[in-house]
Parts: structure tokens; C-alpha cells; sequence
């Protein structure tokens, strides 16, 4: 997966053309515990990089997300609505939170691949 | 001393297992010009019997409302409560209880909690109520800001039937963020015709029924003038038993109701401690302030409840939560529980017309005195009077015939000369007939 | 054998665990707890708003209520059941002398806008609680309307804002240590204030030199928190005090912890400039499962004309209420009324009741005794706990997981485990400084027995955890009358009340 870029707040983002699939990491879900709620934004909404952009919680923390990049908002994963227990299970997959046209992919070079990710990882268990 | 276990034998024991030689050791901590060497000059510990005592006398200065013919509404009213009620809510596991956060001990106060939410839901007509809150002018605040957070907007209008401590415990609560509030004023319209002040930047209006004058408003219109603009309905009740007998807030299209609670199950108390209701649309259960109780089962699938949506609270959201409270009002919610549940449907509705039905007597019985005006043409249980000389001095006059007459509406508003001759004169299931007569005869004699 | 794990019954409930429904479920139509005279048969005034649906209320007897609540009440634990080792709660002996003077007539049957004259004896039982606050924190003004600590913390926080802005500088930055109390930071937020944290030294006090880097002209105020929430004295306290002063910023004190040092150290001696107290907590009014409270604040002279209205003021010979902002008052600058009526009232007689019993030397022991359990506590556990910070402790006496490491067994399992022991869990998680806190405070009402008790058996569930046990930790409690919850399903599919059950169409 060599377009999957991570931030130091434990997102992903999976990008396909100008368009990045959003959500939390393995490692976020787990520290969380059970998702309970999510906060998504609405399709439309345009962002700069590192806004406030969605809202994730667990029965004892809430957590804020950050956009990994600016852009417009496309859609979000309204299925997490009525089974945010999908992050818990698949977060790098059907646990995504939300889409978004990219207006500057060169921001995408601040980001972490995977490999320094993972070390990030490492260094926080 | 005899809340202190500790003989001076317990004290050296427990010093030697610390290892430590005197207590001050413990106290090494305390910058050394800070640290008392000696008890503070103030009297000494005194027995059950002598605090008893002194505190007796202390009481015996001030003259219960019980022993006069009293008709004081302007937000807190004399209702009968059972005695049942004080008994249970003194037993030890409600009473020295904490809060229910470790639900596996707590299952006896997350109970009534969830019994409570339903009672407040079902009483106002909306989805959802919270545990409860400080008291009705402070959930009142507490409404005002939690509209400003759903609709993003700056501004709140009050109308001029609100009570003034409601208004005035909401001004304090917005004066340092970035919020308006349009306060109206008493001569003002009625809250039916407020809707032409609602726009596109008002976050909610809101009103009371019964007002402080005591009349009913029906909110239906307002409530569709709020909601094409965007704006919450905040409906305010001082008298929770008029619920028994009037349309609730929730069936006029209420966004959020919030009230006082005291009437059921809790004493006057000189003011406090009360019992604040709030409720609101299931869309907007997590913006609610304050603790909310859900259901939910055990590992053994037991039905039981837990406290819940705890993330919006200030423990867990901090800077972000909606709102900074952290305590309810647990032994009050208990006693309105306690006391609702004796009444029931039938009961509740049935002390509510009782209510009703002395007001419209002794409102008659008043209209017919020379000089005296019965303003409202619609009440619950508490109504206004206009006096033909200051109202302030009438009841002055009449404390000395044993009667506290109403309160005048000059002790809410001093500034205002249109409120001089105006007396709030409430009356529950509480007042005899010989009560009544003696308030008419004695305005009849001094007026 | 039959024994309590084979037994079945007929009724669902158990021996003295009583299964109780909600009063919804018990409803018979009709039926009612309560008898009323027969209203009017009259018109009503009700302005064509009468009711007409049920509000859905259920109806019972007075026994069947009275069993109801009994059952229910039995689910509990309480103070006067057993030990609370809650730091930061000061869960202490509620005294029964409180609640017989809190229903003597002359303050419970009183309304709030009788006559003045009428109630010169409840203005003199908030004057007389108000004095005695004013000497025991050594402060020359005291707040006594706020319903509640956070109530008190919003008025001294605000009253604080208020002095900055009749100086035309109202500043942005309020400082909190990391270690505060989530109202905290909620509470600035309502002020307009945005916070900025400072960090912890390794002795578990606030970091003076990162305080003092942090003291900028933008700083409004420093809210802290002392003992603090680690259980410590802020040594330094006189010297931070000083320095936040020097930039022309307020110290606001929590006084969540003020049962450690009551009698023994007076807050004003510090260099505070308002705290809030906590009846609840210090004074023995009864927690009530939830509530009520209040929180009086004290206030130093520069603060105190931003107080809140009402208060309680001497006029001649008597006692008199200020009700609103005039000049003619001195209340022309107060940050304006806080809530309804005049204040906690009844929480004030509890409070007064303990006072006068205590008196001077009564409270000085009793904070004595209360930071005396704590270190017996923090003494005899720390050999096999990991003691936080080195002692001596205040009241409080905090621990964190980090002897649990590789045993598979959190706080949370630990906590769990207590109640079964007979013990309501310890503080969790808090502060937040610490990995996994567990934070005790056994109060001074604990006997040595009870303490000894306690102490046993927390090293016996230390050695159980310490021993790999932690299949046995993730399934406690076993013999409570309800296992482990699900909050998780609370949260997901929150079901916030009863509703009625729907009724399937006859086909």
C-alpha cells in the first residue's frame, strides 16, 4: 500500500487519484477501546491541514481528528453511524470516517509512510 | 470527640507504623510561617445537645411559613409532602451514597435515576431528560448555552414573563463568551406575539408558562415561528405541578424544557437546596449537560443501568465539554421520584386541580374587593394583583395579622414604579378555606 | 451439596437480594399513594390549555412505593455501610445531628421571599457558616451562593475575569497543572479563557521554573489545586503565589482537598486569592448519591466587590439579603447573580452543625487524624504498591499500575476486585499525571480496625495480582447482586428512559 500516509495523531489517509480515504489507525483503535459514537463532517466542508475534522468516542475518552491534508470534504462513512463498532473491527478498511478531494497533494510529503509509522508506534507502546 | 475514632493510644500506633515521631512530621510539606502551632481562636467542640440547642433557638428567629396563612409563589411553592418521602430518602444507602460511578454498588441510585429521567420526560412530553441539574434558573443558563451550541448563533431573546432570576442567573452565565441576550421587557408583548423577533442569528427564545404573573401561554405558534428560522423553543416551568393540568411544553413544540422541580418531594429551604429539570428532542440528547443514566445489562444479562455519554462531561472533555458541572441533584431527584410515584397519574392530576380549583376560588373572592384587580384572565395556581396603594406595605401590614399575603412584585423588581402596586399571590392544596377567608377579609380591612 | 451457585427460585429473587422492576412495570391504572380533597367541579382558567393526553404516570400504594425505594436502596453502598478510600471525595461520617437541625421548621419551612424580618433566624445561620469560613481559611470575604464545588470554581474564576476587565485588561490565559480536575478547564473555557498547562516536577508538585516561564502579561489567572490532586502540599506555594501576583495575574485555589489542612494552615496565609469549598466534601453534608452540594467561595479584597448577589449583610440591628447591583449597596460591581434565590441552604445548617460540634480544636484534629490515615495507609502499602511520589502524603495517598506491569492486571480489575472485599473502589485514573492512578483517601472517620481491614485487604489482592491471577481480576465482582456492566452498549444504543411496550395490532 504505497499511497497510505500517516500522521503523528494516528490517522491514515489512502490515496487513489486526488481523492484520500480517511480514518484512525490499528493502534488508535486499540488504545480508544470501544467505540461508541463518531463525529463526521458534512460532504462540502472545506478544510485546511490539521483543522479539526471529526470526532471519535470511546465509552471513557473522546478524541479529536485532524485533516491529514486540505481539501473539500466528498463524503462521510454513514454506516459508522449505526455500527461505529466498524472502526474497532476494520479501522485501516470499513472503519473509515471520511473522503476528501486533496487541493495540495505536496502537503502529502509532510506525512509518514508506513514504515516510519510503524517505528512511531514502536516508540510510544 | 465523638465523630473521631482515634483514642491518643490509635494516634501513637499509627504514628509508629508511618514512622514518625510527632504529626507536624506529616505536615513538613507546609512552609513553616504557614502552619498554625495553635487551634484557631474560636470556640471549642460542644455536644450534640448544646449544637442542638443553639441552633434550636437559632431556628426558633425565624417564623416557618406553616404557622402563618401563606400565599408566596414567585418560583418556589408549599406543597404536602408524605411523609414516606423523608423516611426513604434518610435511609443511610440513599442518603450517604456517592455518586453512582462504580455501577456494580450503585444499581439502587441508577435505578431511580432512570426512573426519574422517564418521570421528567413524560411530565414535560419530550424524549429525553437528564439527571438533573443545580436548580431551574441555572438549567435555564444551561439551556441558553446548549442552544448556542447546535445552532453555531450569538444571540437569545427572554421573554418578558421569564422569571428574573432565570434571566439574571442566564446573563451571568454568557457575560464573558461572545453571546447576546435580548431581555424583554415585562410591559412588553406577550410571548405570543415574540415571534417577529426571531432571525436568522437567534440561537433559541425562551419563555415561561405559567409566567411569573402566572399566565398560561400556548407556545404552538411560536414554536413554527422558531423553527422556520432555525431557532430552539426554551420553555421554562417554575410550577412543576401545573404539568398535572396543563399542556405540556413537549406537545407545543418545545426544543429543550427545563424546570424547577422542588414543588414534588422537597421542602422550601429558604431557597435551596432545589432540583433542576432538564429535557430535549432525542436529536440533541448529546449536547445535554449534566449526568444522564442509561440502560443497559450486566455480564450475566441482567437488565441494569449505568451513567452514560459520559464524553460530553467536564471529566473527560475538559476545555470542550458541555458544561462544568459535575454534581446533580441526586437526593432531591430521589424525593421528586419518590413523591411523583405515591401521586401517579391520577393523583398528580388530581393535586393539580386541586390547585387550580382554590386559586379560581380565592381569585374570585379577591376580584371582588374594592380597589383590588385579578389581572390574569388565565393560572394555574398563582396570580397577580393589582393594589390600590404599594404592594411591599400591604404585606408588611398584613405579617402582623399572621398572614404572608404574596410577594410583592416590587422585591423582584425595585427599579420598577409599574410593579409597585403588583402582589404574586399563590395558594396550593396546602391552604385552608379559613386561610383564604382571612387573606380577603384582612385586604378588605386595609386596603 | 446445594449451595448459593445451584439454588434456583421460583420468584427471581434471592434470599435477601430482592429483584426489583421499575415503578413503570408496577403500574395498576387508578391507583394511587396519596389522598387529595375532591377538587372543584368548576370552569377552569386554564386558557383552553388543559391536559388532555395521560402523562403515562404509573400508579401504587404507599407500600408498594415504600418497598419499591427499599429494595432499590439496598443495592447501594454507602458511607454508613462501609469504607470509601476516594481521594479527592472526602468521603467522611455524615453526621445524623445535621439532618435532625436541617428539618427543624425554622429553616426548612421557610420561603425564600418572606419578609426579610420573618427570617432574621436563617440569615443569621448564613452569616454565622460564613464567619466561620472566613476565619477558618483566613480570608476577609466569602461567596455563599454557588450550588456546588464546579458552581464555586465558575464564581471565583469569574469574579476574577471581572477584576481584570474593570482594569480594562481582561488577558486570555489561564494556567492549570496538569494534574487538575476536569472542571477546571471546563470552567476557563466559560470564562473565555484558553488554558495552558504546566507540567509536573518529579516531587508531584507544579513545576515552578515551567510556572514561571509560563507567566506572561497575557496570564489571567493560575487555578490551582493544593494538597494537590497528587495528595501533596505545594511546598512552594507562597513563592508561586508571589510570582503570579507580580505580573498582576490571581491565584485561584481548588479547595476540593481543604480536609487535610483545616485548622492547621489557613489558605488566605498563602497568598490566595479565592477558593471554593466543598461542604460536601470537608464539612459531612451527606453526598445524597449524587447531591446536592455547595460551594462558598472566600475571596480576597481585591476580589471581593465582584461577588456574586444575594449575600447576607448586617443593617442596624438585624440581618438583611442584597438582592441586586447598586451603588447605594456596594454591589455595583458583583459579577451578578449565580442561580436562583440565595444558596444551598439546607446544606448550610448540615454545615454549621458539624462546625459547632467540631469547633477549633475538633477540626484541627480532625484533619490531623484524616492526613494520619492517609500515611498509614501509603506506609503499609507502598512496600508492595508503587507509591507515586515519596511521602509524607497530605489526606490522600496516591499509587499508580506500574507494579501491575506484566501481570495482566489494570486498575480497573483491581478497583473491581475491592468490591467484593467489601470496598467501594478508590479514585481511578485520576490525576492523570500518573499511569493508571489509584488514589486513596480513607478520611478521619476510619477507625485503626478499619484501616487495618482495608490495608489487608488490598496486599491480599496485591499478592493476587502479583502472582499472574488476572483471569480472576477481568471477572470481578463475583458476589455482588450485579456483575460487570456494559457501558459500551449504553453508549452506543443509549436508552435514556422507560417507554411503554408496544402493543402488536391484533391480526
Amino acid at each position: 500500500m504505497s499511497n497510505v500516509y500517516f500522521t503523528e495523531d494516528h490517522e491514515w489517509i489512502l490515496v487513489e487519484g486526488d481523492i484520500g480515504t480517511c480514518g484512525i489507525t490499528e493502534f488508535a483503535q486499540e488504545q480508544l477501546g470501544d467505540i461508541v459514537y463518531v463525529e463526521l463532517p458534512e460532504a462540502g466542508r472545506e478544510v485546511t491541514q490539521n483543522d479539526e475534522i471529526a470526532i471519535v468516542e470511546s465509552v471513557k475518552a473522546a478524541s479529536e481528528l485532524y485533516a491529514p491534508v486540505s481539501g473539500a470534504v466528498t463524503e462521510s462513512n454513514d454506516e459508522l453511524a449505526d455500527d461505529p463498532a466498524k472502526v474497532n473491527a476494520d479501522a485501516m478498511g470499513d472503519g473509515w470516517f471520511f473522503k476528501i478531494r486533496i487541493s495540495s497533494a505536496s502537503e502529502l510529503e509532510n506525512l509518514m509512510d508506513k514504515a516510519a509509522y510503524d517505528a512511531l508506534v514502536v516508540g510510544q507502546s | 470527640m465523638r465523630y473521631l475514632p482515634h483514642t491518643p493510644v490509635d494516634r501513637q500506633a499509627l504514628l509508629a507504623a508511618i514512622g514518625a515521631e510527632d504529626i507536624d512530621d506529616l505536615f513538613i510539606d507546609v512552609p513553616n510561617q504557614a502552619l498554625l502551632k495553635e487551634p484557631l481562636d474560636l470556640p471549642i467542640h460542644a455536644s450534640e445537645m448544646a449544637v442542638e440547642s443553639a441552633l434550636t433557638a437559632m431556628a426558633d428567629r425565624s417564623v416557618p411559613m406553616g404557622s402563618m396563612a401563606s400565599f408566596l409563589g414567585a418560583g418556589a411553592y408549599r406543597h404536602h409532602v408524605p411523609a414516606a418521602v423523608d423516611h426513604l430518602i434518610q435511609r443511610s444507602e440513599f442518603l450517604t451514597a456517592y455518586t453512582p460511578y462504580q455501577p456494580e454498588v450503585s444499581q439502587g441510585t441508577l435505578h431511580y435515576l432512570f426512573e426519574f429521567q422517564t418521570q421528567v420526560a413524560m411530565l414535560t412530553g419530550m424524549d429525553v431528560a437528564n439527571a438533573s441539574m443545580y436548580d431551574g434558573a441555572t438549567a435555564c443558563a444551561e439551556a441558553v448555552l446548549m442552544a448556542h451550541r447546535v445552532t453555531k448563533r450569538d444571540k437569545a431573546i427572554l421573554c418578558g414573563g421569564l422569571h428574573p432570576h432565570y434571566r439574571e442567573a442566564t446573563e451571568t452565565a454568557v457575560q464573558f463568551i461572545q453571546f447576546e441576550i435580548d431581555a424583554r421587557s415585562t410591559n412588553s408583548d406577550e410571548a405570543e406575539d415574540m415571534a417577529g423577533l426571531i432571525d436568522g442569528d437567534t440561537a433559541c427564545i425562551v419563555v415561561q408558562t405559567p409566567d411569573l404573573f402566572g399566565r398560561l401561554h400556548d407556545l404552538r405558534a411560536l414554536a413554527d415561528a422558531a423553527h422556520d428560522k432555525g431557532a430552539l423553543l426554551v420553555v421554562v416551568v417554575t410550577e412543576v405541578v401545573s404539568l398535572g393540568a396543563v399542556t405540556p411544553p413537549g406537545e407545543m413544540g418545545a426544543d429543550i424544557v427545563v424546570a424547577e422541580g422542588q414543588s414534588i418531594g422537597n421542602a422550601l429551604n429558604f431557597g435551596g437546596p432545589y432540583l433542576g429539570l432538564f429535557a430535549t428532542r432525542q436529536k440533541y440528547v448529546r449536547q445535554m449537560p449534566g449526568r444522564l443514566c442509561g440502560e443497559t445489562v450486566d455480564q450475566e444479562g441482567r437488565r441494569g443501568y449505568v451513567l452514560t455519554l459520559s464524553t460530553r462531561e467536564q471529566h473527560i472533555r475538559r476545555e470542550k465539554a458541555t458544561s462544568n458541572i459535575c454534581t446533580n441533584s441526586g437526593l432531591c431527584a430521589l424525593a421528586f421520584c419518590i413523591h411523583l410515584s405515591l401521586l401517579g397519574e391520577t393523583g398528580l392530576r388530581q393535586l393539580a386541580q386541586v390547585n387550580h380549583g382554590r386559586a379560581v376560588a380565592l381569585a374570585d373572592h379577591l376580584a371582588d374587593l374594592d380597589g383590588v384587580e385579578v389581572l390574569n384572565s388565565s393560572f394555574f395556581n398563582e396570580f397577580t394583583l393589582r393594589l390600590p396603594r404599594p404592594a411591599a406595605e400591604v404585606v408588611e401590614e398584613l405579617v402582623g395579622r399572621n398572614i404572608l399575603a404574596g410577594v410583592p412584585l416590587s422585591r423582584l423588581y425595585p427599579s420598577n414604579p409599574a410593579m409597585a402596586d403588583l402582589l404574586l399571590v399563590a395558594t396550593t392544596e396546602t391552604n385552608t378555606d379559613e386561610d383564604a377567608a382571612a387573606l380577603v377579609n384582612a385586604l378588605r380591612e386595609v386596603l | 451439596m446445594a449451595g448459593p451457585e445451584t439454588v434456583t427460585t421460583n420468584s427471581g429473587h434471592s434470599g435477601l437480594d430482592l429483584a426489583e422492576p421499575l415503578i413503570f412495570e408496577l403500574d395498576s391504572p387508578g391507583r394511587c399513594g396519596v389522598d387529595l380533597p375532591e377538587p372543584p367541579d368548576a370552569p377552569n382558567r386554564l386558557g383552553g390549555l388543559e391536559r388532555s393526553a395521560p402523562i403515562g404516570l404509573p400508579g401504587l400504594s404507599e407500600p408498594q412505593v415504600v418497598r419499591h425505594f427499599v429494595r432499590l436502596s439496598r443495592n447501594n453502598f454507602a458511607i454508613d455501610a462501609g469504607l470509601y478510600p476516594l481521594g479527592s471525595c472526602t468521603m467522611k461520617h455524615n453526621p445524623r445531628l445535621n439532618e435532625k437541625v436541617a428539618r427543624l421548621p425554622g429553616f426548612a419551612d421557610l420561603h425564600p421571599l418572606q419578609p426579610v424580618e420573618t427570617v432574621q433566624g436563617a440569615l443569621e445561620l448564613i452569616d454565622t457558616l460564613a464567619e466561620w469560613l472566613i476565619k477558618l481559611t483566613g480570608m476577609p470575604a466569602v461567596a455563599m451562593s454557588p450550588a456546588a464545588g464546579a458552581h464555586g470554581e465558575l464564581c471565583g474564576l469569574m469574579t476574577i475575569r471581572a477584576a481584570l476587565e474593570a482594569k480594562g485588561d481582561p488577558r486570555e490565559v489561564v494556567l492549570v497543572p496538569t494534574s487538575a480536575h476536569g472542571t477546571n478547564p471546563a470552567t476557563a473555557a466559560i470564562c473565555g479563557y484558553r488554558i495552558e498547562q504546566i507540567p509536573a516536577d518529579d516531587r508531584g508538585r507544579v513545576d515552578v521554573a515551567a510556572l514561571k516561564e509560563k507567566l506572561a502579561p497575557n496570564v489571567a489567572a493560575i487555578m490551582l489545586t493544593n494538597p494537590n490532586t497528587c495528595g501533596l502540599f505545594e511546598n512552594q506555594i507562597i513563592e508561586i503565589a508571589e510570582a503570579v501576583h507580580s505580573i498582576g495575574a490571581y491565584f485561584y485555589c481548588d479547595g476540593a482537598n481543604f480536609n487535610a489542612i483545616v485548622g492547621k494552615v489557613r489558605p488566605g496565609d498563602l497568598g490566595i486569592d479565592c477558593m471554593h469549598l466543598n461542604l460536601h466534601k470537608t464539612f459531612s453534608t451527606p453526598h445524597g448519591g449524587g447531591g446536592p452540594g455547595s460551594g462558598p467561595v472566600v475571596l480576597a479584597e481585591a476580589l471581593a466587590p465582584f461577588a456574586p448577589i444575594p449575600m447576607v449583610v448586617r443593617d442596624g440591628d438585624g440581618l438583611n439579603l442584597v438582592e441586586r447591583k447598586a451603588d447605594d449597596l456596594g454591589t455595583a460591581e458583583s459579577l451578578g447573580r449565580l442561580k436562583g434565590f440565595h444558596g444551598q441552604m439546607g446544606m448550610f445548617v448540615r454545615a454549621l452543625a458539624f462546625i459547632l460540634s467540631h469547633g477549633a480544636d475538633g477540626l484541627r484534629q480532625a484533619s490531623e487524624d484524616a492526613v494520619l490515615n492517609a500515611n498509614y495507609i501509603l506506609a503499609r502499602l507502598q512496600g508492595m504498591f508503587s507509591a507515586s511520589f515519596p511521602g509524607p502524603c497530605m489526606h490522600e495517598a496516591l499509587f499508580d499500575d506500574s507494579f501491575l506491569k506484566d501481570t495482566g492486571v489494570s486498575t480497573l480489575d483491581l478497583a473491581k476486585a475491592m468490591i467484593d472485599e467489601g470496598f467501594h473502589p478508590m479514585t481511578m485514573y485520576f490525576p492523570l499525571v500518573v499511569s493508571g492512578a489509584m488514589l486513596m483517601e480513607p478520611t478521619e472517620s476510619e477507625s485503626k480496625t478499619s484501616l487495618d481491614q482495608f490495608i489487608a485487604s488490598m496486599r491480599h489482592l496485591g499478592e493476587r495480582a502479583l502472582a499472574g491471577d488476572s483471569e480472576f481480576f477481568a471477572g470481578a465482582p463475583y458476589l455482588t447482586p450485579y456483575r460487570r456492566l456494559d457501558e459500551t452498549q449504553a453508549a452506543r444504543k443509549p436508552v435514556l428512559r422507560w417507554q411503554p411496550p408496544v402493543v402488536e395490532a391484533a391480526e
